[in-house]
């Protein structure tokens, strides 16, 4: 069988998956965890507990404020010390609870033990009301609620559930390494949110760079003998665990320009977010851990980790841990290389959908200056979205926000494809992603404007 | 039969091009469109700089909206000042309300020297998509990013970059108050201010909100909200609200007590004939 992969652009960035064989090492508590209240898309969390107060692992320290927002529960057990602002990641000030911690003790009810759960509880409401009340949110880089996105619109139904272990980013291999040690407590996981949505079909989507992790979840199908599951090695291309990306390999579906996943039938969650389903619902342990890679192109074979760590440490911690920052390191960035985030303040602290702590040399990352547009068309092709984003470029140096919006700009999901292959060097993304925030903003600002006019015509009749 | 085909070509045309002519001259008289002659004497007098700087599109969008107004006071040239206005006034027989002119004025000290790089910037050079990134380059997520987007937006040249502080420079001379850099600083670092008497002003140059202890340790020469200078201004004309100082121009009498009480020398007075006393100290 020929293998797939996604039909439009697309980039083959070497993997250097160097931390592989690394099996997953559990990091030690620091003294101080500081847990924020934004780890999720949507509205930040609201803060329900005082200063002073006595914490359990596990416990809910934060409730959602919206309908797309989650719970946050604590990490450690220990006394909070203090509520307030903090630098995160890109040294935006965002409210922290800050935890002492003190030994670690957990709230009742919570399994650690490692044995697995196979009986399945089929009350679809109560599960799903599990998974909101564990802070479940979908781990695979966007944080959305995952409770909200396994309970369909009225009148959409789910033909297929896809398990997204595509894991195209190069060198990120915590994804991997879960597929390997907590294969079974996977399948599990994707069997319930199997259950939630009706009994469809699921599918397992692995690149074929982890023969390894295809043949684990292969055997586990068999052994706890899942019907209507399957694994599906995809042909390794970047990006491919791109939610849209992945249905159209999947199911050679296209899901149209501002349409959710649901419209094509499908419904697509991370191995990682699989893992904590299974957690949350099987071990009633909520979200407070997550695994992430300690990799890059200066670290010696020794300094190559994957952790499992909890939310709220802080990322100098980490890094202390694992052997210091390399010196010749010219950039740390947070996820991947071609989607990740550079970290320019290491105080900030590991949040739900933190995944690596990547240290690159100047000769990998280092940006060349930029050159003239020549419209050779690399981007284009490049594109997995079938944009042009050469255009939107120019477009977006003249404002032209009309424009802008009829090139579908608002489509990009920000991978850097055409960034990574413009042979000028153009930051192309970091222009786009500006153009995009403006679109988004005026077509938000419309659909609020419509949505008042509409009502106020029906207070008036 | 060759000169024939001539004559009759030439009165065919001719025909042609006098029926049309007649056509276009009646469609013209019946569709006139009445345009009030004062729109095209407002636009002779305006700068014709087209900066939007009034808030609409260009001159002749401005010279439209002052016609149709029922008097000026929402309508200022800012490029033209009161000299452009005056006239404007004269043409329309309306009053005008003369502005002090003014000035933009970049409210932030963070040089190289005074505001540590903590980090390295390589991406786009911008800073609108700077500052949606991240807070910046230095410890201080408020000030100047120093990309540019301010001379960029400057259709006068009187913004430009000082390579050794960082920051922007306005030249004075050509600097019109249009407010484009305003709108272009995603930090709201530019302000425009009175011009004062002679160019002289007293301002805070200064705009992070970060309470003193943070703020001194990303800058020393930030605005660490201690309130010295509220305590000396006899005029009541600075506040400090969210530990930054602002002085209100319309309020200082230019006294410069602020100024010396300032422990950071985050309060700037500028076009002071003091360089002449100093010279004479010298001496």
């Amino acid at each position: 069988m020929s293998k797939t992969t996604f039909s439009l652009g697309g980039v083959h960035p070497s993997d250097v998956k160097i931390a592989r064989e690394k099996a997953i090492e559990v990091l030690p508590l620091p003294q101080t965890v500081y847990i924020s209240m934004a780890q999720h898309l949507g509205a930040p969390a609201t803060p329900c507990v005082a200063v002073g107060d006595q914490v359990k692992a596990g416990q809910v320290i934060a409730e959602p404020s919206g309908f797309i927002s989650a719970f946050v529960h604590s990490s450690v057990s220990g006394t909070v010390k203090s509520i307030g602002a903090r630098k995160d990641l890109s040294g935006k000030d965002m409210t922290h609870i800050e935890i002492a911690v003190e030994g670690d003790e957990w709230v009742e009810g919570v399994d650690l033990s490692d044995t697995l759960v196979t009986d399945i509880p089929q009350d679809k409401a109560a599960v799903l009301e599990k998974i909101k009340a564990c802070g479940v949110v979908g781990l695979g880089g966007a944080t959305f609620p995952t409770h909200v996105k396994l309970n369909p619109a009225p009148g959409s139904k789910a033909e297929c559930l896809i398990i997204n272990a595509a894991e195209c980013e190069p060198y990120l291999t915590c994804d991997y390494r879960i597929m390997l040690e907590k294969t079974k407590e996977i399948l599990v996981g994707a069997a319930i949110m199997q259950m939630v949505l009706g009994g469809c079909k699921t599918v397992i989507g692995v690149e074929d760079n982890k023969p390894e992790a295809i043949a684990a979840f292969k055997s586990a199908i068999k052994e706890l003998g899942y019907q209507g599951m399957e694994v599906l090695p995809l042909k390794k291309k970047y990006p491919q665990g791109g939610e849209k990306q992945l249905i159209d390999a999947v199911m050679k579906r296209q899901v149209k320009s501002g349409g959710l996943p649901i419209s094509v039938g499908a419904v697509v969650q991370n191995v990682a977010t699989a893992l904590a389903v299974y957690e949350a619902v099987q071990k009633n342990k909520p979200l407070v851990t997550n695994t992430m890679t300690v990799t890059g192109d200066c670290l010696p074979e020794s300094g190559l980790h994957n952790y499992l760590f909890r939310i709220g440490m802080p990322l100098s911690y980490i890094a202390e841990y694992a052997g210091g920052i390399p010196s010749d390191a010219a950039k740390i960035i947070s996820g991947g290389p071609m989607m990740g985030k550079a970290i320019s303040n290491m105080d900030a602290c590991t949040v739900k959908g933190s995944s690596s702590l990547l240290y690159l040399s100047e000769k990998t990352t280092k940006r060349q200056s930029e050159g003239s547009c020549i419209r050779c068309g690399k981007c284009a092709d490049a594109c997995p979205m079938g944009l042009e984003p050469f255009l939107l470029n120019r477009l977006y140096k003249v404002s032209d926000m009309d424009a802008l919006e009829q090139n579908a700009v608002q489509d990009c999901i920000e991978c850097g494809c055409c960034l990574y292959s413009c042979p000028a060097f153009i930051p192309l993304l970091d222009y786009i992603r500006q153009a995009k925030g403006q679109v988004m903003g005026i077509m938000r600002a419309r659909a609020a404007a419509a949505k008042a006019a509409a009502e106020s015509k029906t207070e008036n009749k | 039969m060759m000169t024939t085909t001539i004559i009759w070509t030439i009165v065919i045309l001719s025909g042609l091009g006098l029926l049309l002519a007649l056509v276009l001259f009646f469609i013209a008289k019946k569709f006139k469109v009445e345009e009030d002659p004062r729109i095209d004497e407002v636009e002779a007098v305006m700068p014709g700089a087209n900066c939007g700087g009034c808030g609409f599109a260009g001159c002749r969008a401005f010279a439209d909206a002052a016609v149709k107004a029922p008097n000026l006071d929402n309508n200022y040239c800012p490029v033209g000042g009161n000299e452009v206005m005056k006239k404007v006034a004269g043409i329309l027989g309306y009053e005008v309300k003369e502005k002090a002119p003014q000035v933009a004025v970049v409210r932030c000290n963070g040089t190289c020297e005074n505001r540590p790089r903590t980090n390295v910037y390589d991406g786009a050079s911008s800073c609108k998509v700077k500052a949606a990134l991240y807070f910046g380059d230095t410890g201080c997520q408020w000030g100047c990013l120093g990309c540019g987007d301010c001379v960029a937006a400057c259709q006068f040249g009187a913004l430009s970059m000082d390579p050794v502080t960082g920051l922007p420079v306005v030249d004075e001379s050509k600097c019109t108050a249009c407010g484009s850099c305003v709108k272009a600083c995603p930090k709201g670092v530019i302000e425009l201010r009175n011009k004062g008497p002679r160019g002289m002003r007293v301002f805070v140059s200064c705009v992070n909100r970060d309470k003193g202890a943070v703020a001194r340790k990303a800058c020393i020469a930030s605005c660490i909200g201690c309130g010295k200078c509220v305590k000396t201004c006899s005029n009541e004309a600075i506040t400090v609200e969210n530990n930054l100082a602002y002085i209100d121009f319309a309020k200082c009498k230019l006294c410069k007590k602020c100024v010396e009480a300032c422990p950071t020398g985050s309060i700037h007075a500028v076009n002071f004939p003091i360089i002449k006393k100093k010279e004479e100290n010298n001496e």
